[in-house]
């Protein structure tokens, strides 16, 4: 909840003991880490803007979690939040990202020209290419914490950014209240449109407030890139088109990147960055790139061999139905995209998704023909 | 009728006499919680027009009342506990509500919210209340089921009999707004004091977070069991944080008295039975309740309560009495007439489907319960529900002897 949690300071009126939660159900990287001493370090501490210890954990203690899928369990309210409630986010961060240390420095590198190849992915298997990340908005908070009046202003500067590109960027906003049924249809049919989240994962974080208010989706003229305004994140940016150059689809992400960047600059408002998380975001899971890079790829006899997991974590890659998370593959068509966010740069992940779909793409023909693939199985990366 | 000595409890400056005769660690922290700074004023960063909600597609008492000047004289103010006015009008931005039927929209987060957003309250009250206004009118509480007639109803038609009602336990913030540990207090509050109750009242707590299998079945099957709330209206008021800590069931023996922990509000309290003895029932409602106050009195805690709202309970549409007392009874003839609803109207009853609100009638068998909470007393309330119910069979029974029947005049309110 927005402003002065003047509601933390009554709190203090009780024993840690009183206020921990109970977590022995629970299974999530925020669960995992925060003990009653962490918890009662970090209690009656607050953000410069409000944002409590409580009020990171909430979505976690609402959330238990699977026996298999690791949830994050916590969420920042606010830049200074990876400051305040390092002891615990630390950890978190640590867990989520191989290791992380407190100390390490991630590398940015939005330089599209570093990437090797990438252009010629075999379009008969490659059926779509996507790049996608977010960026915040420095000074103001995120999306679990902002209030009405904060996110509307977010919009409007956001607009005022997007609507001023040009060339190849050139395109509209279309705000989530103001709609009209056509242009609903449209941007439903060009699975554009996103909607109010229902996950109690977001939910449950307080994301979802006084929807659709200041929510909208802005795209240019080709429908090739794309930014959702306020949902998860202050903004989410996608490049994609159909078939298979990852090369191209870079490019348009890096380049628009950084247009965007420039004018929220011009303004004072730059991207929340530092050296150690890079990109701040919403949850700790989209710190350093932010960065999914993937394709939708035909992989029907790989995806049954046994050895097919192997590989993908050998190539540092994760696999998601069509449907994009937690969804089931359809007709042995996969979405294919980095696994890693945090400690290297979006060159390099984009990179190892890049060379690894190549890969699988060979191993697919190899297949089709009978032939053996043990020895293609690289090492791990 | 809620004992005179909880009357003189029920203002603060009285808190000496509660020193004497109450727990003196509760009456420690009563003392403390007054000078906790959590009233300061919120930190804004913008000014109100900037923050005011867009409530234009909006249809909800809230957004009825809630003017951009009430908001900028309020956005700054926290009760007490630190809740503020966007907590309480949260599940009303986010739930625009429905051309027919019109939600709150706003929720308290502690007794003081009453008092310190009452600009908005009081017309949201009155609105929903129908008229009544908490400046200048007193709210009768009335507990004595004795003064009951007629309470027992023809057993061909009414199939079960049932009252429930809330409370809360003072000193305690509500469920949009409680800390954990503050709901763990009220589990164990309410959990000592029925582990008290005797005779027919004599009963078994099952925590949420403890049952076992054959537990949570066993009240499933005698449809006690709750779940965690999923509608949004709850969800998005902050209700189900934390679920299920501190959430639980209690029920007698003989499954004839039942109490919801922490669900919606501190307590629910569910007195019911098969067949039409509605008298019996709130016999029982009143009895189990008395029993209650005065077990959590023993230990220095009281009920919110006061003259001009009477119980104060998380939804201002369950102040005054929170009473709902309804029976299921069987209707084929007169729910098909076109007479149905107007004759419930001037009863001041509604109809719902026996799967309870916003569910659809089986074979002709209604839920029909009282339409009011506020400005009449539980013996008032119980009675319309009694005569009403009376009349609604007579109906039923000169409709099956091809008679005609009459649309009756309607009830005063507010008597």
């Amino acid at each position: 909840m927005p402003f002065g949690n003047t509601h933390n300071n009554f709190k203090l009126n009780y024993k840690v003991e009183e206020e921990f939660p109970d977590l022995s159900k629970h299974n999530n990287h925020m669960a995992k880490a925060l003990t009653k001493e962490i918890y009662g370090k970090l209690r009656d501490k607050q953000t410069p803007s409000g944002y409590t210890l409580d009020d990171v954990i909430q979505t976690g203690v609402d959330n238990p979690g699977h026996p298999f899928i690791m949830t994050v369990g916590c969420v920042a309210g606010d830049e200074e939040s990876y400051e305040v409630f390092k002891d615990l986010l630390d950890p978190v961060i640590s867990d989520r990202h191989g290791g992380y240390k407190a100390t390490d420095k991630h590398k940015t590198d939005l330089n599209f020209e570093n990437l090797k190849g990438g252009d010629d992915l075999d379009p008969n298997y490659v059926l779509s290419s996507r790049v996608r990340t977010g960026r915040s908005i420095k000074g103001f908070t995120l999306p679990p914490h902002n209030s009405r009046g904060e996110r509307r202003i977010i919009e409007k500067l956001s607009i005022e950014a997007l609507t001023s590109l040009d060339g190849e960027f050139k395109g509209k906003y279309y705000p989530l209240k103001a709609m009209t049924d056509a242009e609903q249809e449209q941007l439903i049919a060009d699975h554009f449109l996103f909607d109010k989240p229902v996950s109690p994962l977001l939910t449950c974080a307080g994301m979802a407030r006084d929807w659709p208010d200041a929510r909208g989706i802005w795209h240019n003229d080709n429908k090739t890139f794309l930014v959702w305004v306020n949902e998860e994140d202050h903004l989410r940016v996608i490049s994609m088109q159909k078939g298979g150059d990852m090369r191209e689809v870079f490019r348009r992400f890096c380049t628009g990147l950084q247009r965007i960047e420039e004018i929220f600059k011009k303004h004072n408002h730059g991207f929340m960055w530092n050296e150690h998380l890079g990109y701040i975001l919403t949850c700790p899971s989209n710190l350093g790139t932010g960065l999914r890079g993937g394709v939708h790829v035909k992989l029907p006899k790989l995806s049954t061999h046994a050895k097919f997991e192997e590989i993908l974590t050998r190539l540092r890659l994760q696999k998601r139905g069509t449907g994009g998370v937690d969804t089931a593959s359809v007709g042995g068509v996969f979405d294919i995209s980095n696994a890693d966010r945090l400690g290297s740069s979006e060159v390099y992940q984009v990179q190892l998704v890049v060379d690894g779909v190549k890969l699988m793409v060979e191993m697919e023909k190899k297949l089709e023909k009978g032939e053996a693939i043990d020895s293609m199985i690289p090492a791990q990366k | 009728m809620a004992s005179s000595f909880s009357r003189i409890l029920s203002s603060k400056r009285n808190i000496g006499i509660l020193s004497l005769v109450g727990g003196s660690a509760t009456v420690g922290f009563l003392l403390h919680r007054d000078h906790v700074s959590a009233g300061s004023p919120v930190r804004r960063r913008y000014p109100a027009s900037a923050e005011y909600p867009d409530l234009r597609k909006h249809n909800n008492c809230m957004a009825s009342s809630l003017t951009p000047a009430i908001y900028a004289k309020l956005c700054d103010k926290a009760t007490p506990n630190g809740f503020t006015l966007d907590q309480a009008i949260q599940t009303g931005v986010d739930n625009p509500g429905h051309p027919f039927i019109k939600t709150v929209g706003l929720v308290a987060g502690d007794e003081e919210s009453y008092e310190v957003f009452a600009d908005l309250l009081d017309p949201v009250i009155k609105e929903r209340h129908n008229g009544y206004d908490p400046r200048n009118m007193r709210h009768p509480t009335d507990l004595d089921a004795s003064k009951i007639q007629s309470g027992q109803f023809d057993e061909r038609y009414v199939l079960s009999s049932r009252v429930r009602t809330g409370r809360s336990i003072r000193g305690l913030s509500l469920p949009p707004a409680c800390t954990r540990a503050e709901r763990r207090e009220v589990e164990r509050v309410v959990v000592d004091a029925l582990a008290g109750l005797k005779g027919d009242l004599t009963g078994k707590y099952y925590s949420l977070t403890q049952m076992t299998e054959k537990e949570q079945q066993q009240l499933i099957d005698d449809h006690f069991l709750f779940d965690k709330p999923v509608s949004p209206l709850l969800t998005c008021a902050g209700m189900a944080r934390d679920w299920p800590d501190a959430r639980g069931i209690w029920h007698n023996n003989e499954k004839t008295f039942l109490i919801w922990i922490n669900e919606e509000d501190h307590t629910r309290v569910i007195s019911m039975e098969k067949g039409g003895n509605m008298k019996r029932v709130f016999e029982r409602f009143c009895r189990g309740l008395k029993e209650v106050e005065h077990l959590i009195q023993e230990k220095g805690w009281e009920f919110m309560w006061n003259e001009r709202l009477g119980y104060i309970l998380t939804c201002p549409s369950n102040l005054g009495t929170g009473l709902r007392a309804g029976v299921h009874v069987k209707l084929p003839l007169l729910s098909k007439d076109a007479r149905f609803s107007k004759i419930l109207d001037n009863l001041r009853l509604q109809k719902r489907g026996t799967g309870g609100v916003d569910t659809a009638a089986v074979g002709g068998v209604f839920d029909i319960s009282n339409l009011d909470r506020l400005g009449q007393s539980e013996v008032q309330l119980v009675q319309t529900v009694v005569d009403g119910v009376n009349y609604l069979i007579e109906c039923e029974k000169r409709l099956e002897r091809g008679q005609d029947i009459k649309v009756p005049p309607p009830l005063k309110q507010f008597k």
